[in-house]
């Protein structure tokens, strides 16, 4: 159980702002944080980490003090053994991916792990790389791999999946939910994308101005009713058209255009660019075996 | 035959004016680039003093603080039985102080510019920060080291006002090329002055075409530097 409740003063673009967080989190339990840039998502993860002092509060991992600002108890960012995955992946240049996973490793530990998270992450192809020399999505991998090598049991990832492509996206996030089962992790993302939170989150926590506005299931905090459907997915209106009686609303889920209709009352709310949650409930769904269908009827 | 003890004495001043800047200059460019005391600036303009300064002004000064005249001239005399004034030791501690800025400022933006998550990372990985700084950082900024070295050494080797203010031309103890160079000037001997200063002139320019060629070669296979 982590618990957290801290303020620190931060300078953001529209002047002085103070970010003040009350929040716990269970044990291997997968946590989003959501926000407009400069809510202090960032700032979060780097004050539980210790990269970031916080002006007041404290900071509780599993019944350890790791901050008491009125106790003057602050643990360093080295005794803190957190697994953090920075935006730049900040892996070191000057050595190889595997001497990158070396370097994390504690005196005496065990090598074993070394072998075991290439193999997780897939990397033995590439573990005498140097780092210059690999793709965004295989930087990312070695990051992980590297931030898990001292076993830890929290893992901090801040936008690591912003600056690689949506099919890239959708492979990391499950490396990403494969270490965070097997290592029986306790993870926080930073993460703007209201699909990929769907998919990987068990509970999020939206920042806005510094103070937590919503908390709960993704569910729950997306969508302003709980909704029972057995189909759900998020997507972006690309368009809306009205026809008659009824409008088209044009939306890009994942990498497919699904044309969806919907009622003048339904799209008052509505524009351009909106994320929305389209669920199904009377839904009877036609299963076929992806083999035997055509490809002239791939959608 | 021109004499070849003043090139001998250049290139003993030059390796330890950059050996010794070496040791101080690591330490203090990695302070100026990450410390965060307000008054940092102090120390940085003390440090960039001597690429405005004549180098007169500060071998003047330095002649005042080393004469054994002075208390602190008086005190390194009699407790070190060490004088600074007219000695190869005083050209050393002289060239250090006036050559500090070239070693310092490479290595501290060298510093600067790499990307703040590396020492980050390698703290929450736990490690010291003496380890990080030796094994995470100093690999990184290899460019700029060596640009200080070089530009160091070739520094001490160029220099005059400062050599001759607190050395004199003491032939074998303080006499350097650049001082044999006016000696023999003044002395009407063109022919040895033209050597040595072809000798300092093709030196420099090698020296140069080095630090670019570094520079260059660096840019090529490091995209982070």
């Amino acid at each position: 159980m982590i618990v957290i409740q801290i303020q620190k003063k931060l300078q953001s673009a529209t002047g002085e702002m103070l970010l003040n967080l009350d929040f716990e989190i269970r044990e291997n339990n997968f946590v989003t944080l959501y926000g407009a840039s400069g809510s202090g998502k960032t700032t979060t993860l780097r004050m539980l980490s210790g990269l970031t002092q916080a002006d007041k509060g404290i900071i509780t991992v599993n019944n350890e003090n790791w901050l008491d600002t009125d106790k003057k108890i602050q643990l360093s960012p080295q005794k803190r053994n957190i697994a953090y995955v920075f935006q730049d992946y900040a892996l070191f240049p000057n050595m190889s991916v595997r001497e990158n996973l070396n370097y994390a490793l504690e005196k005496g530990q065990d090598k074993s792990i070394i072998e075991e998270l290439l193999a997780l992450m897939e990397l033995q192809q590439l573990q005498h790389q140097k780092p210059a020399q690999l793709s965004g999505g295989q930087k990312q991998r070695v990051a992980l791999a590297r931030a898990l090598v001292r076993r830890p049991k929290i893992l901090l990832l801040d936008e690591p999946l912003s600056a690689v492509d949506q099919e890239m996206r959708v492979k990391l996030q499950d490396y990403i939910l494969q270490a965070h089962r097997k290592y029986q992790l306790t993870t926080i993302l930073v993460s703007h994308d209201i699909a990929e939170i769907y998919k990987m989150s068990d509970k999020v926590i939206v920042l806005e101005n510094g103070i937590i506005s919503k908390n709960g299931r993704p569910d729950e905090v997306f969508s302003s009713r709980i909704v029972s459907g057995k189909f759900q997915f998020v997507g972006e209106i690309l368009k809306i058209e009205k026809e008659n009686f009824i409008n088209i609303v044009v939306v890009l889920i994942g990498n497919n255009i699904v044309k969806i209709i919907a009622m003048d009352e339904e799209i008052q709310d509505l524009n351009i660019g909106n994320k929305v949650l389209i669920a199904s409930k009377a839904f009877n769904p036609i299963l076929t075996k992806i083999d035997s269908v055509p490809k002239s009827r791939d959608l | 035959m021109i004499d070849l003890q003043p090139i001998y004495l250049t290139l003993q001043l030059a390796f330890c004016t950059t050996l010794i800047l070496l040791c101080l200059g690591l330490p203090l460019a990695y302070w100026l680039a990450f410390s965060k005391w307000k008054l940092k600036v102090i120390p940085e303009a003390v440090v960039s003093l001597p690429l405005v300064l004549p180098p007169s002004v500060l071998g003047f000064y330095l002649l005042l603080a080393f004469s054994p005249e002075n208390t602190f001239g008086k005190f390194l005399d009699q407790y070190f039985d060490l004088r600074l004034v007219f000695t190869f030791s005083g050209l050393v501690v002289a060239s250090v102080l006036y050559s500090l800025p070239f070693m310092v400022h490479p290595i501290q933006n060298g510093l600067k510019l790499l990307s703040p998550s590396l020492m980050e990372a390698s703290f929450l990985l736990g490690k010291s920060k003496t380890e990080t700084l030796f094994k995470v950082l100093i690999p990184n900024i290899k460019k700029s080291i060596l640009t200080g070295i070089v530009l160091t050494f070739a520094h001490t080797i160029g220099e005059f006002g400062v050599v001759l203010m607190v050395g004199g031309s003491i032939p074998s103890e303080t006499k350097v090329v650049s001082i044999a160079i006016y000696d023999e000037v003044q002395a009407m001997n063109y022919h040895n002055a033209n050597v040595y200063a072809g000798i300092l002139f093709a030196f420099a320019f090698i020296v140069l075409l080095c630090v670019y060629t570094i520079n260059h070669r660096f840019s090529k296979t490091s995209p982070l530097q």
